[in-house]
């Protein structure tokens, strides 16, 4: 009765937004195919997001492209059951993303992305609708306060390029702790512990939102699954669940593959032939200076690691370099700890894995750093002589140099690898050992028949 | 302070070190410099403050409030690097006489403090045992490390370990930059600055609120306060975008960096004075029709200088009134007169350091083992009067004990050093305060549970 009552008072007409928040668990009757194959559909969405995420797409770029995706994928013969497709299959990959750590992550990644992109293209009704689904308790700025900040506002709105006339807008005022991405960019202002966000800023906040909300979720979920899911679907569901997860994970870089196992003596030469730029010129450097920064230790460290170099070999390595700039005691003393540490020796004894390109490209490494991706991060000058010492052709070079301009960084990075190698990669390069993989497995036949 | 006046006490110091020295001498109550146990077992003996930290790791909880946490101290770890490098991680105090004891008795070359856990660091293995990851930070101080290393390429007086009264007024500004930040945009309030005992400084925030921040919050600020300066192989460095300065940067720069930019640093490193550095600054003008003009210039007038005016600063002017002037329509280049600037002077943050709750850093009133100075607390505000090199050090301050020679308890024995005031500026301005909010906000929190309580009983 209330409800109708405040509905008929209001003179607009409701807006309901088209976008789930996967609250609860969804009272449906599910066909087992479609368990499945919805699944599928959803995974080919996140998985064409993380492809956008590592070519470094713009928020706009991003946008079109998880619409694009979206419409290709998640469609359904019958418009009634569309909502219902985009529930079931965001819980059934719940399922499938619950069980450990590394899947958990991913999923909440490629999940927060494309909730975010999708709130973006909603109508500013349909945003404000679902902003009040969250139910969060704050309130727009008055007229009084908005005066007083308003000069500072502005000049946000300046510092980030924006036009004059996006000031005019509904601001909210909220602790900055939960807006961490604008406070990150510096796109919001910041006074006395709060925030001040624009209504086209809201996205963050509800993202943060739905964000955290997930994240407790999958924890909550992993353990019905271990408690109880996985005996009783152990027929049924739980067959389907695990397949799931491996068929569309990618490659696992995280132990060395059966090419790989190098030795300290003829690491020089595997670098020069099977390494991917960013660790080659790492591996450069360190030669040169004796020396690596953090960013780029860790970048290098767990390369190598995943290529196959033993905790006992890495030690015998960094040591070799760096007691010639530090000395064999500080290297033990400064070094050597956070080395067993990656091999999950020390301290909390995470095994770490090495950093995929997405990691690398997405890195800012600063005054003295190495790291990083140089397709990237390097100036047009210094990735064309990097190009050409790794006998890069002229011809191959500009095309090299054209994915780079059109920010497809991995792309760039695989026309090398099909330069330097004479010969196609057709999974693309999506990891520095997966790079590292494809080259052995070009090279090293080769070498035995030669031999 | 104006600058002459700053010149005028750096020379009075100097003055009263050497006179000191002098006098010490005669006094033969002189102590060979350096550092080793036999100085730090005295140290630790006599002058650490142990109840002040003490009562800062506590935050309160050490009352009798029915709110206090009586478990807080104990699930603080502590790290200790004895004598040979040997590191002792996850120890746990329970009590202000425990952590005294312990130091006394091990004598740690340094002592970390790394974050609250979920349950006792010194059992974690006990709890390990039952599986699901109960072991856990919940609660670590915001902390920030900057180190003059990472300024090696804008300062030519030192490089690496060394600091002198050239290079550390970066420090100060770095400190006046975050702390600003710090306490106006986050408000934050409960704020220590410590000299880490060689090249750099150490903050902790200590409020609540910073305590319980997230990783991705921690380094949401981190990266608030992250310019940019480009990597070793980019060709810009630094990149202010846009058509204005964020309000925070804005602030930093008419406040603070342009300031110390061109009435300090510009002479004080001589940053235009030759060909190789001036060459540095002309990398970052994106335009070559400005560059080859100003370097014509500054190649010409290095025979007709008149050394009345600093080369560095008339070189300076130049620069700036040509990327200024009107005719500049092009937006890029009247920014990079900032650009420049954040280069030279921004603070550079180690980003890891603040990012993770379980990171450790070394604690207030440790020693440096290299240098034997004492990791004092700075004043942010004023910070300007900060000098390193006149920071006490431990043979130091076991000759004023030695001096001093009243036998009487361990409070008048610091009051007689120079790590006295250190103490009292720690205790007044920091520890007092501090548990005096931590206070209020026990209160306020028991008793909006209470409040929820009587409600929930009445409905």
């Amino acid at each position: 009765m209330e409800i109708v009552r405040s509905q008929r008072k209001s003179p607009l007409p409701i807006v309901v937004s088209t976008i789930p928040l996967y609250r609860s668990t969804p009272e449906l009757e599910v066909r087992l195919e479609d368990f499945e194959l919805f699944a599928v559909d959803r995974l080919r969405v996140l998985q064409g997001i993380s492809h956008g995420l590592s070519r470094a797409k713009k928020p706009e770029e991003m946008e079109k492209l998880v619409s694009d995706l979206w419409k290709a994928h998640m469609r359904h013969p019958l418009a009634s059951e569309v909502i219902n497709k985009d529930i079931i299959s965001h819980f059934v990959l719940r399922l499938v993303y619950c069980r450990t750590e590394d899947l958990r992550k991913w999923f909440l990644a490629m999940e927060s992305t494309l909730f975010r992109y999708r709130f973006r293209s909603e109508s500013f009704e349909a945003q404000r609708a679902l902003l009040a689904e969250f139910d969060l308790p704050y309130k727009a700025v008055s007229i009084a306060e908005f005066e007083s900040v308003k000069e500072k506002l502005l000049q946000v709105a300046r510092s980030l390029g924006q036009p004059q006339t996006s000031v005019d807008v509904l601001f909210y005022k909220v602790p900055f702790e939960e807006v961490p991405e604008l406070v990150a960019g510096r796109r919001v202002y910041i006074q006395k512990g709060h925030a001040y966000i624009a209504m086209n800023q809201v996205v963050s906040l509800v993202v943060t939102q739905f964000r955290s909300h997930l994240s407790k979720a999958l924890i909550l979920t992993n353990r019905k699954w271990t408690s109880t899911i996985r005996e009783q679907e152990k027929d049924r569901l739980t067959p389907i669940v695990e397949a799931l997860s491996t068929s569309y994970l990618g490659p696992d870089c995280s132990q060395p593959k059966e090419y790989a196992e190098i030795s300290l003596k003829d690491i020089d030469q595997v670098a020069k032939r099977s390494f991917p730029l960013c660790m080659h010129h790492l591996f450069e450097k360190l030669r040169e200076d004796h020396h690596l920064k953090y960013g780029g230790r860790m970048q290098l460290g767990l390369f190598l690691k995943g290529v196959g170099l033993k905790l006992d070999d890495a030690l015998a390595f960094w040591k070799a370099e760096f007691s010639i700039k530090v000395g064999p005691e500080r290297f033990d003393k400064e070094y050597a700890y956070s080395i067993r540490h990656s091999f999950g020796k020390e301290g909390k004894r995470v095994d770490y894995t090495p950093y995929s390109c997405q990691k690398v490209i997405s890195s800012t490494p600063g005054v003295g750093d190495h790291h990083g991706c140089p397709y990237r991060h390097f100036s047009e000058e210094n990735l064309r002589a990097s190009l050409s010492k790794m006998g890069v052709s002229n011809r191959a070079m500009e095309d090299v140099m054209e994915k780079v301009r059109n920010k497809h960084y991995q792309l760039a990075c695989t026309l090398t690898f099909e330069a330097i190698h004479g010969s196609s990669c057709d999974s693309g390069i999506n990891h520095p050992n997966q790079y590292f993989a494809e080259s052995r497995k070009i090279l090293l036949p080769k070498n035995n028949s030669a031999a | 302070m104006t600058r002459e006046e700053v010149e005028h006490a750096k020379d009075d110091m100097l003055i009263d070190g050497c006179e000191a020295q002098a006098l010490d001498l005669k006094q033969a109550n002189a102590v060979p410099d350096g550092f080793n146990v036999n100085y730090l077992k005295i140290y630790y003996g006599k002058l650490f403050p142990y109840y002040e930290i003490f009562k800062w790791m506590s935050y309160g909880n050490d009352g009798k409030h029915p709110a206090c946490d009586q478990s807080y101290l104990g699930r603080r770890e502590f790290s200790f690097t004895l004598e040979n490098d040997i590191y002792v991680r996850f120890q746990s105090f329970s009590s202000a006489s425990e952590l005294e004891n312990s130091i006394k008795e091990k004598c740690p070359f340094k002592i970390d403090i790394g974050p609250v856990y979920s349950v006792d660091p010194a059992k974690r293995h006990a709890y390990e045992q039952t599986g699901n990851n109960v072991f856990t930070p919940v609660e670590r101080e915001l902390i920030f490390d900057i180190d003059m290393t990472d300024y090696d390429d804008v300062r030519y007086c030192c490089s690496g370990a060394d600091v002198c009264l050239d290079c550390w007024p970066l420090m100060t500004v770095a400190i006046k930059v975050i702390d600003t930040a710090l306490r106006d945009d986050f408000g934050f309030n409960n704020i220590l600055w410590v000299f880490s005992g060689r090249r750099g400084v150490h903050c902790w925030v200590c409020d609540g609120k910073a305590r319980r921040l997230t990783n991705e919050q921690r380094a949401a600020i981190a990266e608030y306060f992250r310019v940019d300066m480009g990597g070793e192989n980019s060709q810009k460095k630094v990149v202010l975008g846009g058509h204005a300065l964020h309000p925070f940067l804005g602030r930093s720069y008419t406040e603070v960096l342009k300031s110390f930019f061109e009435e300090r640093l510009l002479s004080s490193q001589k940053i235009l004075s030759t060909e190789e550095r001036f060459e540095k600054i002309l990398d970052m003008i994106p335009d070559e029709s400005i560059t080859s003009d100003l370097r014509g210039r500054w190649q010409e007038n290095r025979r007709s200088s008149t050394n009345k005016e600093d080369i560095n600063v008339v070189r300076w002017e130049q620069l700036k009134h040509i990327l200024q002037s009107s005719k500049q329509k092009d937006k890029g280049l009247r920014r990079c007169v900032e650009e420049i600037v954040f280069y030279y002077t921004y603070p550079r943050l180690d980003m890891e350091v603040s990012k993770h709750m379980n990171h450790l850093l070394k604690a207030p009133f440790c020693v440096h083992p290299k240098t034997g100075r004492v990791c004092v607390p700075i004043d942010p505000n004023c910070c300007d009067e900060f000098d390193p090199t006149t920071v006490p050090t431990l043979s130091q301050l076991l000759e004023e004990l030695n001096r001093s020679g009243v036998g009487g308890d361990g409070e008048t024995e610091l009051d007689q050093t120079s790590l006295g005031e250190s103490v009292r500026f720690f205790r007044s301005a920091f520890v007092q305060p501090l548990l005096k909010s931590c206070k209020e906000e026990m209160e306020s929190s028991y008793n909006a549970k209470l409040q929820q309580k009587k409600n929930s009983i009445t409905w």
